[in-house]
């Protein structure tokens, strides 16, 4: 039961996610980081089959870096988006594909923009003002429709940001207490702390 | 022989020698210069640059490589080789961050490197890499700075101050004179640039200084820098060569006065006699 939340503001992505970690019934861990960094304006929220996200995602990663220190300039969002559905989709048609669905958050240096992916475990990727994996996009792609505004400001994005964790507080059968905030912009990647 | 396409190139000759790994060797004697020192807690690489062509861009050439955060890389020898070697090193830095969690240290990416320079000189159809590398770092974890050097047959070593390439002997011979343990970082690439100026005639633009000082932290110098030092260097030489020649000038001056006393001496005794005094 993941929730992962993706939002576009004027200048920034919010990238977002709950910080369960569990097993069938059983809880197991509250604080697990499932929100990677990938280049300096780059960032990548997994969910799915356990293992497999965080292999895909350190994969990725790797090869992300790899092509960083081979071209001295990261790849770009787009790119990367596309290079990582590649990934998926030849990995769908292995002998044992990732069940790992992505989204990707980034700041686009080069056009001053951010742009943000929505990737799933067959390989499909569009690029979305807003996002959601798991439970949350039943309940908040309405809200999100209803008060995203791609010219907001970082305070605003937070606030709707809010109002979805709210939601699936409340009306989610599971609680999801714990959630983990970062941002990309032209600064780059951070961690922000919320109180929702 | 049907199979003798695949038959290594590399065979022994008669009295022992392995030709294709000292022609390698010596592909690399005729490739730019590369000089590595070891500072106190800073590595510094310095490099001969090629002139680079009136319509070329020069952000294009480069001889100074990162191979991860922590490691770079200079090389002598053939250019094309160098970058095969590169790309091989570099997805084994990023390899190994994804098996064992772990940056490489300098030593295991030199020996990973030698490793494949040894394969090439022992396997079917192919040939040695024509490039000898000076690999600097530090390891995760250490605040100790490492320089390692290969070389065409798979030679690895640990230096304090090396270099390869042209004239590599003459510079090598200069940083025996002139390296001393725990160089400060100025000392140490004033030291780098001293040497290569020993071999590199055209000064700073045709040098390119790449400094270490800490995991991960690289800075490459600019122009101006290097221009400074090396106008420092020479203005040290300058003073250097204006002092000898004082001294010369003034033992010479005694001299002449010695031998002027000597000469005179006859005369200041008021004999009035032809006879040399001091007889």
């Amino acid at each position: 039961m993941e929730v992962q939340f993706g939002i576009v503001g004027k200048g920034y992505v919010i990238m977002a996610s709950d910080t369960n970690a569990g097993r069938s019934i059983v809880k197991m861990k509250t604080d697990e980081d499932k929100i990677k960094a990938l280049s300096p304006h780059l960032l990548m929220a997994a969910s799915g089959e356990p293992g497999d996200t965080v292999q895909f995602s350190e994969f990725i990663e790797r090869n992300l870096r790899l092509h960083h220190i081979r071209y001295t300039h990261p790849m770009r969002p787009q790119s990367a988006a596309s290079w990582i559905r590649r990934a998926l989709a030849d990995s769908l048609r292995s002998r044992k594909p990732y069940s790992v669905n992505l989204l990707v958050g980034g700041y686009d240096a080069s056009t001053d923009s951010p742009h943000l992916y929505w990737l799933d475990y067959l390989g499909t990727l569009v690029e979305v003002p807003f996002a959601a994996h798991g439970y949350g996009a039943y309940f908040c792609l309405s809200l999100l429709d209803r008060y995203h505004n791609p010219e907001a400001n970082l305070e605003e994005g937070l606030e709707t940001l809010k109002r979805c964790v709210r939601e699936v507080q409340k009306r989610l059968i599971v609680g999801l207490p714990d959630w983990k905030i970062k941002v990309v912009d032209k600064d780059g990647v951070r961690e922000i702390n919320l109180d929702l | 022989m049907s199979r003798s396409y695949d038959r290594a190139l590399t065979v022994f000759s008669p009295d022992g020698h392995l030709f294709q790994v000292e022609y390698a060797a010596e592909a690399v004697r005729k490739g730019t210069c590369a000089v590595g020192v070891r500072g106190k807690d800073v590595v510094v690489l310095g490099v001969e640059k090629k002139s680079v062509l009136q319509l070329q861009d020069p952000r294009t050439v480069r001889k100074v490589v990162m191979l991860d955060d922590h490691i770079s890389l200079a090389f002598a020898g053939l250019t094309a080789d160098g970058r095969v070697l590169i790309d091989k090193a570099r997805i084994e830095c990023q390899s190994h961050r994804l098996t064992v969690e772990d940056p490489v240290s300098v030593e295991y990416i030199t020996r990973y490197i030698a490793g494949i320079q040894q394969r090439y000189t022992q396997s079917g159809g192919v040939r040695p890499f024509g490039i000898s590398t000076l690999i600097i770092g530090f390891d995760p974890d250490d605040t100790r700075p490492r320089l390692y050097q290969t070389e065409p047959s798979g030679i690895y070593n640990a230096w304090k101050a090396c270099a390869v390439g042209r004239s590599s002997k003459t510079v090598r011979e200069f940083l025996e004179k002139n390296h001393k343990d725990d160089l400060g970082r100025d000392e140490t690439i004033k030291l780098t640039i001293k040497s290569l100026l020993e071999v590199v005639q055209t000064g700073a633009k045709n040098i390119e200084i790449s400094v270490m000082e800490s995991y991960g932290k690289v800075t490459n110098l600019g122009l101006a820098e290097i221009e400074a030092i090396v106008a420092e260097i020479e203005r040290e030489k300058e003073q250097d060569a204006e002092r000898k020649r004082n001294r010369q000038a003034a033992t010479a001056a005694g001299q002449a006065a010695m031998l002027q006393r000597v000469g005179d001496n006859p005369i200041a005794a008021g004999s009035g006699t032809s006879t040399p005094g001091g007889q």
